[in-house]
């Protein structure tokens, strides 16, 4: 088994320069996170930053902790019992676990998409307008049906749809329902899209469309993306952070993460050795 | 395996099968006995000047309107009662206070509750509404009292009802920024209304038949006039069914008769309008 060690900050700001746009300022900067459910540990002296308008992936074998990470990012662990975070998570330079936060504007601005793509059972026009409402974003019904039509549009589904908004969202299919719940979440202009495995349910060609919609969307938004598919971290993201059991193993350039890992473990999954 | 086991085999299954079916035949063999006999005594009373006229000493002038409008304004007035106070209570135990230890004490005595024998609510219904707080014997004692008798069910089936909505669809909530109640009132309890509206009616209708609680707090059992308020004294259809079966009078049992089948499209109807209104609803989500 190999050595684990946390990654030494200094070391990820080396690997930091050779990134696509090295003065992305960070937009994410976690500090030596642990995270438990009830007494077990599932997250161990997590210490990575995120930076802004890069695609930041995920990758790990199943159970490593990688979409537990994510979850913290917008607090959403924070609606199952017995869940404990330590350590600090700034964004935009905010601690979001200091006390006093509010959860549900960082939600707002932290948005997510699922694994399982999970519309509401409304029409395809209620399931974008529920998020503007809440959140009191159009205040006369032009500017909803304006703000519905834009976020269709950013999540590449408008064409597909514009002639039956008023259908149920159910009917769509699962590509399209996937692309539905992205729509949803940038409908309330969020800073930072976090996407938990969107593709794992899809086939080949729903895969490529929201690959080539993170890419489009990765102009305007901060992107991380949890992912089984090694393949598909290469294609879309510009940094890369390998987790097993837990921990960070390894974070830097997407390149150098599949070309010339500094880790043996990394190297062995990203060759599929293992995982 | 031998072909002798599997013989055997498919033997048990078709003997298992024929029984089923057999306890089933002898189920609604009763049930289809019942309705017969009710009909064949009952359906000859049933007329128009039947239910619009008032209990009589003598049979055949004698009406269920009284009786009829009772049941409606109890019914009624226990919905209005149960329904907000019962989803209210669902919501609190099963969205807020879950886990906790008040919540678990609670839930406990809900179960317990649900199980009570209705005659201990009249009772209740008899010391609190009426006596302590001066209710009389109204409908809205009445009310009071089934709304009690039938709140643990309604709690119960919507707790029920609240936990088919899937956790993504809250978290799919949660993650567009809204709060928690904002993701019960527009999630969660839209997704959980056909169960709900179920439930609802399951225990109406069980409020509907319910004689004893009714007659323990003092319903009358002659009543001549339909009530004209929540404070009026009133009777219902089986206490007005009650009270013909116990004349000795062949023809009051034909009015009896007649009650029954009055009372069981009344039933029928409420199911038949849960069904309806459920599917609708569910067709529009789908």
């Amino acid at each position: 088994m190999a050595n684990v060690r946390p990654i030494d900050p200094s070391v990820m700001g080396t690997r930091d320069t050779a990134a696509r746009d090295p003065n992305a300022p960070l937009k994410i900067d976690v500090q030596k996170m642990n995270f438990y459910y009830g007494d077990k540990r599932a997250l161990s002296e997590i210490s990575i930053g995120i930076r802004q308008n890069l695609v930041t992936a995920f990758i790990g074998p199943s159970g490593c902790g990688k979409s537990t990470f994510l979850r913290t990012l917008n607090r959403m662990n924070d609606i199952i019992g017995g869940t404990r975070v330590e350590g600090q998570v700034h964004i935009d330079g905010q601690n979001i676990y200091a006390p006093g936060t509010d959860v549900v504007a960082l939600r707002r601005k932290v948005g997510m998409v699922f694994q399982k793509s999970n519309p509401f059972p409304k029409s395809i026009f209620e399931n974008i307008a529920y998020g503007l409402r809440i959140n009191g974003m159009a205040k006369r019904r032009a500017d909803l049906e304006q703000r519905v039509e834009e976020s269709l549009r950013a999540a590449a589904i408008w064409d597909e749809v514009k002639d039956r908004l008023s259908e149920s969202a159910l009917a769509l299919s699962g590509g399209q329902q996937q692309r539905l719940c992205i729509a949803r979440a940038l409908a309330i202009q969020p800073d930072i899209l976090l996407m938990d495995e969107p593709a794992s349910a899809l086939d080949p060609i729903a895969t490529q469309r929201i690959e080539e919609l993170i890419y489009e969307l990765k102009q305007s938004y901060t992107i991380v993306i949890v992912t089984h598919n090694m393949q598909q971290a290469a294609r879309v993201s510009d940094h890369t952070a390998f987790f097993w059991l837990g921990s960070l193993v390894e974070f830097g350039p997407t390149d150098t993460i599949f070309t010339n890992p500094s880790e043996k473990l990394t190297e062995d999954y990203v060759t599929g050795r293992f995982g | 395996m031998t072909a002798g086991t599997q013989v055997t085999r498919r033997f048990g299954d078709r003997l298992l099968q024929s029984m089923a079916l057999l306890v089933l035949a002898l189920a609604l063999a009763s049930l289809a006995a019942l309705l017969y006999d009710v009909l064949r005594d009952g359906v000859g009373r049933l007329n128009w000047a039947f239910l619009t006229s008032p209990p009589s000493s003598r049979a055949e002038q004698a009406g269920i309107y009284p009786a009829l409008m009772g049941s409606l304004y109890v019914i009624a007035t226990t919905a209005i009662l149960a329904v907000p106070v019962g989803i209210g209570a669902a919501v609190y135990l099963e969205e807020y206070g879950r886990g906790g230890r008040i919540a678990r004490i609670i839930e406990i005595n809900i179960a317990n509750l649900a199980g009570v024998p209705s005659i201990i609510y009249g009772l209740l219904g008899l010391g609190l509404f009426v006596r302590t707080l001066g209710f009389g014997r109204s409908v809205l004692a009445g009310a009071a009292t089934l709304a009690l008798l039938v709140l643990p069910v309604v709690i119960l089936s919507t707790r029920e009802a609240l936990r088919t909505v899937p956790k993504s669809i809250r978290e799919g909530s949660y993650a567009l920024g809204a709060t928690k109640w904002q993701t019960i009132w527009h999630q969660v309890l839209p997704g959980a209304l056909p169960g709900i509206l179920t439930g609802l009616i399951l225990a109406l209708s069980r409020a509907i038949g319910e004689t004893a609680p009714l007659i323990t707090l003092g319903a009358l059992t002659f009543v001549p006039f339909a009530p004209d308020g929540i404070w009026s004294s009133f009777t219902v259809l089986p206490i007005q069914i009650f009270n013909w079966v116990s004349r000795p009078q062949a023809a009051f049992a034909e009015n009896a008769a007649a009650g029954i089948i009055v009372l069981l499209v009344l039933l029928l109807t409420m199911n038949a309008v849960a069904i309806v209104v459920r599917d609708r609803y569910q067709r529009a989500r789908h």
